[in-house]
């Protein structure tokens, strides 16, 4: 059985910054990262992995130094990291993008489960994930709150979809998005890290895909969406009226609140 | 003048069991605006049971309704049979623009839709208009909402999802008319993935509450959680909750505000001892007022609050709730 995890490396966000002024985003005042929810696909597929032998593949696309995350992965418990790169990917949109990553998944051949996070934290569309499973042309399970059960040919998962939680059993082969919730992701260990530090990174660019596709469908010439304009706006702030000694003062006034709005409840 | 290949703006109408999810109204009061700008038609698609009143949505706007019929296989949330018979339905009708709700169905939907059509997709749009050379300006939050980026798209039809509540629902009118298609559902599905039972939700509806009193780890037990729950019931409004606290497992997943959790833009949002995590605003800044409770001065929530209540919530709900109730007595007395 083969699990194939997407992961982006993405900047962390706690430390990026915004230039205001100039409606840019400066990549490199922070550090990288792993996105936080690929951590959580990363773990789904190790635990699946350990009950049924499955080899474990993280792919991603992104620049040279996107390596890391790979490596970072093979820390994590990942069995081989694939790294597609190529300047001609640049400016890649939601389109382009997932429809590299099926060429890659194609290209890797035979595939059970593929598991992708819920969203980036710097894309954040949520949508590669769906989108890679239309075009394979494969059923995806979206939003994996808790994974019920798992054998070498299906697997039953809580999917938090359409205001409401169902219990779904999918076979493979799945593409399935999960959350934050699905799971706690387990830190590298020593043995995974003397692994990783030796690993051999298999890297694809646009030569390597170019039997399964086009180059007019990669890169800024492939992604129908552009962005046009960046606003950073100002971060939302209010002018606070701050109470801070008088309790019974600030009770009195909220209760003005409620009236105002009207939200006392009659029925109580 | 040379026609054109695509025309129109449609909605996908989401329904669950017979009912109508209200972004619909809302993406029919928006693209009624564009529709006009473009000099289009409006049109909105349902897929569901024979039964649902799509008239609904003519009420409300919709020049066409595509309404595209089965008892069974539209009652689960199967994204692929949904999504291929969207396509179909799509490429038969070629709209210039097409609109989903950002639920999370819609979010999962329309990426598959979008694939098969080999169009763009704009993801969790809060505006939208036309531009001088009448194509959509599709605005959204990036970046975990630290950005606005304006985007176009080159394809068509330009593929929309819009999220909940940024728009006010069209207007209802009985006098509306409109065309009603009927269709026999086109494709029938995968047997891959079997929808086994909707695992019975605690039924709340936070992300439709007028007031959301939202609880952080300041709050220490299942037992103290109590006097939040008798603050919202008070107010008519839900309990919400940070992810640490649903992480303690105080409360569940379904009450989580934030990021990963639910966005809500209530009348009154009460933030108690939240320390206002940027996750966490991300899914309640937009709310009307907001009121926060928490003894630490430079808490971040205080940030984006109306009013800023520095104390023990310990001390501070319990007084609200003798104020009010009573002030209730006082008026019930009269
Ligand atoms: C990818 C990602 C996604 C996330 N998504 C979400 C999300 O959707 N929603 C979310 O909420 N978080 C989310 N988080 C987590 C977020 O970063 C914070 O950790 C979380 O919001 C903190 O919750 P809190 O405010 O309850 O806890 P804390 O940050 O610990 O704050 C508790 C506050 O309570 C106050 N307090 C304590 N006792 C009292 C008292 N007696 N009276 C008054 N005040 C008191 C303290 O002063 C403190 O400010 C996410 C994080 C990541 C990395
Ligand atoms: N460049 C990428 N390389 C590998 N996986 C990606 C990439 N971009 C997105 N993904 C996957 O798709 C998910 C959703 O991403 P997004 O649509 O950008 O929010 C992520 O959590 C990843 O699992």
């Amino acid at each position: 059985m083969t699990i194939i995890v997407l992961i982006k490396q993405v900047p962390d966000m706690e430390k990026v910054k915004f230039d205001r002024e100039k409606g840019r985003i400066d990549r490199s005042s922070a550090g990288t990262e792993i996105n936080p929810f690929d951590l959580n696909a990363l773990e789904a597929a190790l635990v699946i992995a350990e009950k049924t032998g499955a080899k474990v593949a993280a792919v991603s696309m992104g620049p040279p130094q996107a390596e890391e995350s790979l490596r970072e992965a093979i820390a994590r418990g990942a069995d081989e990291g694939i790294l597609l790169s190529d300047a001609k990917f640049g400016g890649s949109d939601v389109k382009a993008t997932s429809s590299l990553l099926s060429a890659a998944i194609r290209k890797i051949g035979s595939y059970d489960l593929i598991i992708a996070g819920i969203q980036t934290v710097d894309g954040d569309t949520g949508q590669v994930g769906p989108e890679v499973a239309g075009i394979l042309n494969i059923p995806h399970i979206s939003n994996v709150e808790s994974i019920r059960d798992f054998t070498e040919e299906s697997i039953e998962v809580v999917s938090n979809v359409w205001e409401g939680q169902y219990l779904k059993r999918g076979k493979y082969p799945l593409l399935m998005t999960v959350t934050k919730d699905v799971n706690v992701p387990r830190l590298p260990n020593f043995k995974n890290k003397m692994k990783a530090r030796k690993a051999e990174i298999t890297k694809w660019d646009c030569s390597d895909l170019k039997e399964i596709i086009d180059e007019s469908r990669l890169g800024v010439k492939g992604s129908p969406t552009k962005v046009k304009k960046i606003e950073v706006p100002a971060q939302s702030q209010r002018e606070g009226k701050i109470f801070k000694d008088s309790s019974s003062e600030a009770v009195l006034e909220m209760l003005d609140v409620f009236k105002k709005s009207r939200v006392l409840n009659k029925e109580v | 003048m040379e026609e054109k290949e695509y025309t129109g703006v449609l909605v996908f109408a989401e329904q669950k069991k017979g009912d109508i999810h209200k972004v619909a109204y809302e993406l029919l009061g928006k693209g009624k605006t564009l529709a006009d700008k473009l000099n289009c038609s409006l049109m909105a698609v349902v897929l569901g049971h024979p039964d649902i009143n799509v008239k609904e949505l003519v009420y409300r706007g919709a020049d066409k309704v595509y309404h595209i019929e089965d008892e069974m296989i539209f009652s689960v949330p199967d994204e692929v049979v949904y999504a291929e018979n969207l396509v179909e339905l799509i490429k038969d009708i070629k709209p210039e623009i097409c609109l989903f709700g950002a639920t999370t169905f819609g979010r999962s939907l329309a990426p598959r839709v979008a694939a098969v059509l080999e169009t763009g997709l704009t993801a969790d749009c809060t505006d939208l208009s036309i531009d001088d050379d009448m194509k959509l300006i599709q605005i959204r939050p990036a970046f975990s909402e630290n950005i606005l980026a304006h985007i176009k798209s080159d394809n068509y039809p330009q593929m929309a999802t819009v999220r909940y509540k940024e728009f006010d629902e069209a207007d209802r009118d009985e006098t509306n008319t409109g065309e009603i298609i009927k269709i026999n559902a086109l494709k029938s599905g995968n047997s891959l993935v079997e929808v086994i039972e909707e695992i019975s939700n605690e039924n709340i509806n936070i992300a439709d509450a007028d007031v959301v009193v939202s609880a952080g780890v300041g709050i220490k037990s299942t037992e103290d959680l109590k006097m939040i729950q008798e603050l919202a019931l008070l107010l008519g409004g839900e309990v919400g909750a940070s992810r640490a606290l649903v992480e303690t497992g105080i409360l569940s997943k379904s009450h989580q505000v934030g990021y990963s959790g639910n966005r809500v833009k209530p009348k009154i949002y009460i933030a108690c001892g939240i320390s206002g995590a940027p996750q966490h605003l991300a899914g309640m800044k937009e709310s009307g007022i907001i009121i926060a409770i928490n003894n630490d001065p430079s808490a971040p929530i205080f940030k984006v609050a109306d009013y800023s209540i520095v104390g023990d919530i310990y001390k501070i709900i319990p007084e609200l709730i003798e104020t009010i109730k009573n002030e209730e007595l006082r008026v019930k007395n009269y």
